[in-house]
């Protein structure tokens, strides 16, 4: 049964590879069920690979064969089987394939609607390798190959120059966090001679202690990479502006799958992290920090994908948050719930885009509560999951962080506080959104409503928001088991109540009128903070000046080739010299003689000087 | 010879005056006629050199260098006056500066 287990990424990726060769010649109809069936066929393989998994949990290892083999440096094309695999398949193919199903509505107008498949479903291919990979370096090909694809699709609208810039941007800041985890791997390698991830963090634990500088280091740099890819400070700025591609693109990649590849990384390393206790604290203050970053900025923005997009940064955020205080569990428990509730958020944001003449301006919406049922319905259950609301899938994963969060020694109950902060900033801007959208005055008015490809991947995902924290995902042989105690009920008793409080404040203050905000927002501290977090805290700005400008102006200077410039000289002063002599030889006797005789006096001054005594 | 001895500087002089005058000429004037009589002048002047010398040393290789120059000079001008010829026949005019097609 698992030796199937090389189908689940070679069809999509076949799919991928046929659609591009029909180029766009196919119909509709067979495009569709291409993409759509590759990764639905998918889903099926991996529901069955996980319906045995449950019945026979035992770790699955499968060699297809070796990639290439230098000296000892032998990295296989290997799947490794195990429950964290397992989650991570379902995620990427179950709500990969709602997506997709979406995406044949959302895109049914678009002229490259094969290529837009082609490039979903390499992307499901690319990021199934990236999971299943026993050895790093084929994760590496994974990491690779979705960064390719986001990049393709973040463009896909390319006659924009804007989406092309866009796309450019994501491209070159995931590189940085990835050449950081290259030359992560190249130490690895040259340390722990292997590549291979289970035997690497065996042999790291013989020859490493808790604590070296080594694995600190090793960390570090895969961190960077994680840091990267899933849009976490000081490498966040990219995700924002990814948001020009295709909503269901910001849907699958960046929300549900690809930029939580970070979290997947660190968590399949949590051997290397464990022996760098360092480390851990620099992924809980990463995560913690960016979480309370993006909150306060998505409560400023008024694009709805923008909003979303920070709530994704900030969300990771609480997954690193996890990562670093050693809950490994609730981290992942978080990344699939929250794959879940943001997959619907965005895909929710996608209809209402479809339907609002790609209208993305919130306060441009309104009252859409009784014309897009679905959408709304979609939209509340959504936002409660991503609030954490009591009962919802996003509660019980969220708990399960802040309270490990708290039990963390030392700096464990300030690292509560700013989860509780970004909790309470999250149910605010949650509900902000769907107040503004859905109820009061209407402003635009839908020309359609969702039709049922929409609407039944926003049911399931509906489904899926409100019972996925009642999962349990297999992972408790992959991960230590957890230890300390439970902290006292008044702590989970404030975590349940705090985004209850939100969800008030944003009632008070965006549905109601209650409490106004108005003045606040327009003195002059109010304006300042205002602008501010809606720049995304100015870090584009500083960015910007830091690194673009003086970039570009380097590049300025190059473009004219100064060290050339040197040889150059040499060259100029050579023709202009042969320039003049050829001036000079104008063809007239008297000139030459006058020339001569001026030498020629010019030669005897000199040769007088030079020895009077001649004379 | 006696009573007629002038300073071999007073003859110098006299010679670099008349070369001077000839160089003058051959910067100056377009005429190729003149120019072929300013070279005249510089190869007289040189001659008249070479026999003020010849005569104050004593010597008579002054004047038989003189007599070179002459030849020399009977020859140069029989060249230059084909020249002259060719010149008129090709530009229509004698100025040296519209004879000017060997300019770089």
């Amino acid at each position: 049964m698992r030796e199937i287990i090389w189908l689940i990424p070679l069809i999509p990726l076949l799919s991928s590879v046929i659609l591009m060769l029909g180029s766009g010649n196919f119909p509709r109809l067979l495009i569709g069920l291409l993409g759509v069936g590759s990764v639905g066929s998918a889903a099926l393989l991996t529901l069955a690979l996980g319906l045995d998994f449950m019945s026979n949990p035992e770790v699955f290892q499968m060699t297809l064969w070796t990639w290439m083999k230098v000296g000892s440096f032998a990295p296989g094309v290997a799947f490794y089987f195990d429950g964290l695999t397992l989650v991570m398949m379902s995620v990427i193919t179950g709500v990969g394939f709602l997506i997709h199903l979406f995406s044949t509505e959302f895109m049914e107008e678009d002229v490259s609607y094969a290529r837009y498949f082609a490039y979903l479903n390499m992307f499901v291919a690319a990021m199934l390798v990236l999971v299943m990979a026993d050895n790093l370096l084929l994760l590496y090909l994974g990491w690779e190959g979705v960064g390719v694809c986001s990049y393709l699709l973040v463009g896909f609208w390319y006659q924009n120059s804007a989406n092309g810039r866009a796309a450019r941007k994501a491209f070159v800041v995931t590189r940085i966090g990835d050449t950081a985890m290259a030359l992560g791997l190249l130490l690895l390698f040259t340390e722990l001679g292997t590549l291979n991830i289970q035997s690497m963090v065996g042999v790291a634990n013989e020859s490493w202690q808790v604590g070296d500088t080594l694995p600190l280091i090793a960390c570090l740099l895969l961190l960077g990479g994680a840091v990267g890819k899933s849009a976490q400070l000081p490498l966040h700025t990219w995700l924002p502006d990814a948001m020009a591609g295709p909503t269901p693109v910001s849907a699958l990649i960046h929300a549900a799958t690809m930029v939580t590849a970070g979290v997947y990384l660190v968590a399949r390393t949590h051997g290397l992290f464990l022996l760098a206790p360092t480390a851990m604290m620099a992924v809980a203050i990463i995560g913690i920090t960016t979480s309370l970053m993006a909150a306060f900025t998505a409560l400023m923005q008024s694009d709805i994908k923008r909003i979303l997009a920070y709530s994704t940064i900030s969300q990771i955020g609480y997954m690193f948050l996890a990562l670093g205080v050693g809950a490994w569990t609730a981290g992942i428990f978080h990344l699939m719930t929250h794959a879940f509730f943001k997959a619907l958020l965005f895909l929710g944001s996608g209809a209402i885009i479809h339907c609002l003449h790609h209208e993305h301006n919130i306060f441009k919406m309104g009252g859409l509560r009784r014309k897009m049922p679905v959408t709304f319905w979609s939209f509340m259950i959504g936002s409660a999951a991503l609030a954490a609301l009591p009962m919802t899938s996003g509660f019980f994963s969220k708990d399960q962080i802040l309270l490990e969060a708290y039990q963390f020694p030392g700096i464990g109950p300030w690292l509560w506080l700013g989860g509780l902060c970004g909790a309470l900033l999250t149910a605010i801007y949650s509900f902000r959104l769907v107040f503004v959208v859905f109820f009061g005055q209407a402003k635009t008015e839908p020309d359609k409503d969702t039709g049922w490809r929409m609407a039944l991947p926003l049911s399931v995902l509906c489904g899926l928001s409100l019972v996925g924290g009642y999962f349990i995902i297999p992972v408790e042989s992959v991960f230590p088991p957890v230890t300390g105690e439970h902290p006292a009920y008044w702590v989970e008793y404030v975590s349940i109540s705090v985004p209850l409080v939100g969800l008030l404040l944003a009632y008070l203050i965006f549905h109601s009128g209650q409490l106004r905000v108005a003045g606040l927002v327009n003195s002059s501290i109010g304006k300042i903070m205002y602008q501010f977090w809606l720049s995304g805290w100015g870090i584009d700005w500083l960015y910007d000046r830091l690194f673009v400008r003086p970039y570009y102006a380097l590049a300025n200077l190059l473009k004219a080739e100064p060290v050339d410039g040197v040889y150059g000289l040499v060259v100029t002063v050579n023709e202009t010299l042969n320039n003049w002599l050829s001036q000079s030889q104008t063809g007239r006797m008297r000139w030459y003689i006058t020339s001569m005789v001026a030498g020629l006096i010019v030669l005897l001054a000199v040769a007088l000087q030079l020895s009077p005594e001649t004379l | 010879m006696d009573g007629l001895n002038i300073p071999l500087n007073h003859v110098l002089l006299v010679s670099s005056l008349l070369f001077v005058i000839g160089l003058l000429g051959l910067m100056i004037r377009r005429n190729i006629i003149f120019i072929l009589m300013s070279l005249e002048v510089m190869l007289n002047a040189a001659a008249l050199a070479f026999v003020g010398a010849g005569a104050h040393w004593g010597q008579p290789d002054g004047q038989v260098v003189f007599m070179l120059i002459l030849t020399v000079a009977a020859a140069e001008v029989a060249v230059g006056l084909g020249l002259v010829l060719q010149i008129q026949r090709r530009f229509k005019t004698l100025d040296m500066d519209h004879a000017n097609r060997m300019g770089g």
